[in-house]
């Protein structure tokens, strides 16, 4: 890798200071993301938290319990949307569906589900296609406040309007609707969308094979990685995958710069949707 | 690796400006040119088509976790947040908006400031709102340099004047003072 150029300032030093004792005390292990999205989230978190510097932040997270939980809200992007990249549904109904009929069970693993949006989308995605009754879904991630929320499955109806427009544009051939119930200014997303969804904290950084998948889909996770981190990722995918399984990224991430590459083929390259190569 | 990099930053009247400024980098320009404009989100990067048919360099939309190099103009991606890491390579990024913009021109330029420190010259163009601001005055703390447009000749004037506002040490610039600068790095 290259060098640094500027040396490191002690804002930096304080950084990866608070990345060590979080790692060390709560086997949180954000040491190899992606730096510099990390430290422009951290410099919010002491300004709103009211913080003079890190280290005075450090000192309370490993102190204070209530603080790891709104650290790790700062630490971790939950930006997402319902059939975010309508195109990528798109290519998923028309190009990857067809070959998941033949099975008789499927197993999709959404990682890195955030409020559960993504989560939702495939479960509406699969019972429009057919699949829903024999497909079981594992949702997973490392905040605890996301994973509630994705089983909660509620949304705020000033999002509904963007949310039924992309559901529309995915090929969507029925009406987001059908699948909430408006109140209060929420959208409650209906309890039989997650009767086949199993929510689990599971770290891409730290954790390990937990099932034999037919399609995983890790939108917008892989991109706060460093490259090592992405290969760790990548890895544990391709251990993941059965024959011929379908890995769908993130419109701005690809396998091209993953030492695991060669385990893959693009199956629809602009949607960066990949296929398991047989070994 | 250069250890320098140009940063720009544009929004309302910012494809014009860009084709004042772009097209007369000289060939093997020495180094990686990061651009930010303000484009509707969702819309596919035109502004790649359009500058790669009127300029010298390559140019062509960041990719996530590339490493830099001189001679190319890099343009953020629709919905997108473009930063430099401290080695050199690009990161993407899709947290919240700053300043209603995603890209923003702050968070390209305190990330590059971060990483290039005195070796960055910044420049804010034309713009209706206040986006790059914060992130010039990080660029001149870092020891880089900092330059608006002109508030007086730019179409629109409230970025560049709020830039300035922010970071009076910056030194507003016509096209051809830009233009005039930017060559001077090319042969120092
Ligand atoms: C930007 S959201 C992506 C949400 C959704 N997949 C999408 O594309 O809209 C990134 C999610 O990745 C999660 N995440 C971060 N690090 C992780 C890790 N090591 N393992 C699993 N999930 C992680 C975050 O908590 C966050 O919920």
């Amino acid at each position: 890798m290259d060098a640094k150029i500027v040396p490191d300032t002690i804002e930096d030093i304080e950084i990866e200071l608070l990345l060590e004792a979080v790692y060390q005390h709560f086997h949180y292990d954000f040491r190899h993301y992606a730096r510099a999205s990390i430290k422009r989230r951290l410099l919010h978190a002491r300004s709103q938290l009211g913080y003079d510097s890190i280290s005075a932040m450090q000192s309370d997270v490993l102190r204070d319990r209530t603080m790891l939980p709104r650290l790790l809200n700062y630490l971790t992007v939950q930006v997402s949307e319902m059939f975010r990249d309508p195109s990528y549904f798109r290519a998923l109904r028309e190009k990857v569906i067809p070959h998941l009929r033949t099975y008789a069970s499927l197993k999709v693993w959404v990682a890195g589900c955030s409020n559960g949006e993504e989560l939702y989308s495939l479960s509406i995605l699969f019972r429009e296609e057919g699949l829903a009754h024999k497909t079981m879904f594992y949702a997973t991630d490392i905040n605890p406040s996301a994973l509630k929320a994705a089983e909660a499955g509620v949304y705020p109806l000033e999002q509904i309007r963007l949310f039924t427009a992309n559901h529309q544009k995915s090929g969507g051939h029925s009406s987001l609707s059908d699948y909430y119930t408006a109140a209060y200014g929420r959208a409650v997303f209906d309890k039989s969308l997650r009767s086949q969804v199993v929510f689990s904290d599971h770290s891409l950084v730290t954790d390990a094979v937990f099932g034999e998948m037919h399609l995983i889909s890790c939108r917008n996770v892989l991109i706060y990685f460093n490259r090592e981190l992405q290969n760790r990722a990548v890895g544990l995918f391709r251990d993941s995958l059965a024959r011929r399984g379908f890995l769908g990224l993130g419109s701005k991430e690809s396998l091209r710069f993953s030492e695991h590459a060669s385990a893959f083929s693009e199956f629809v390259g602009g949607e960066k949707i990949y296929q398991r190569t047989l070994p | 690796m250069t250890g320098r990099a140009v940063v720009i930053g544009a929004s309302a009247g910012g494809v014009q400006a860009l084709s004042q400024i772009l097209p007369a980098l000289p060939e093997g320009f020495p180094l990686p040119v990061l651009v930010v404009v303000h484009v509707p989100p969702r819309r596919d990067n035109a502004l790649v088509e359009l500058f790669a048919a009127k300029c010298r360099l390559g140019v062509k939309e960041a990719e996530d976790k590339e490493s830099l190099r001189g001679g190319t103009i890099y343009f953020a991606p629709a919905n997108y947040h473009l930063m430099v890491e401290t080695d050199g390579a690009v990161a993407l990024s899709s947290e919240e908006p700053v300043n209603h913009s995603r890209p923003a021109i702050d968070v390209l330029f305190e990330t590059a400031a971060d990483a290039f420190g005195p070796g960055l010259s910044a420049i804010v163009l034309t713009g209706a709102n206040h986006d790059g601001a914060q992130g010039l005055k990080a660029v001149a703390a870092a020891g880089g340099m900092a330059i608006v447009e002109d508030p007086a000749t730019a179409e629109v004037a409230t970025m560049p004047s709020a830039a300035l506002a922010a970071c009076p040490s910056a030194i507003p610039m016509s096209y051809d003072q830009i233009t005039t600068h930017l060559q001077e790095l090319a042969a120092s």
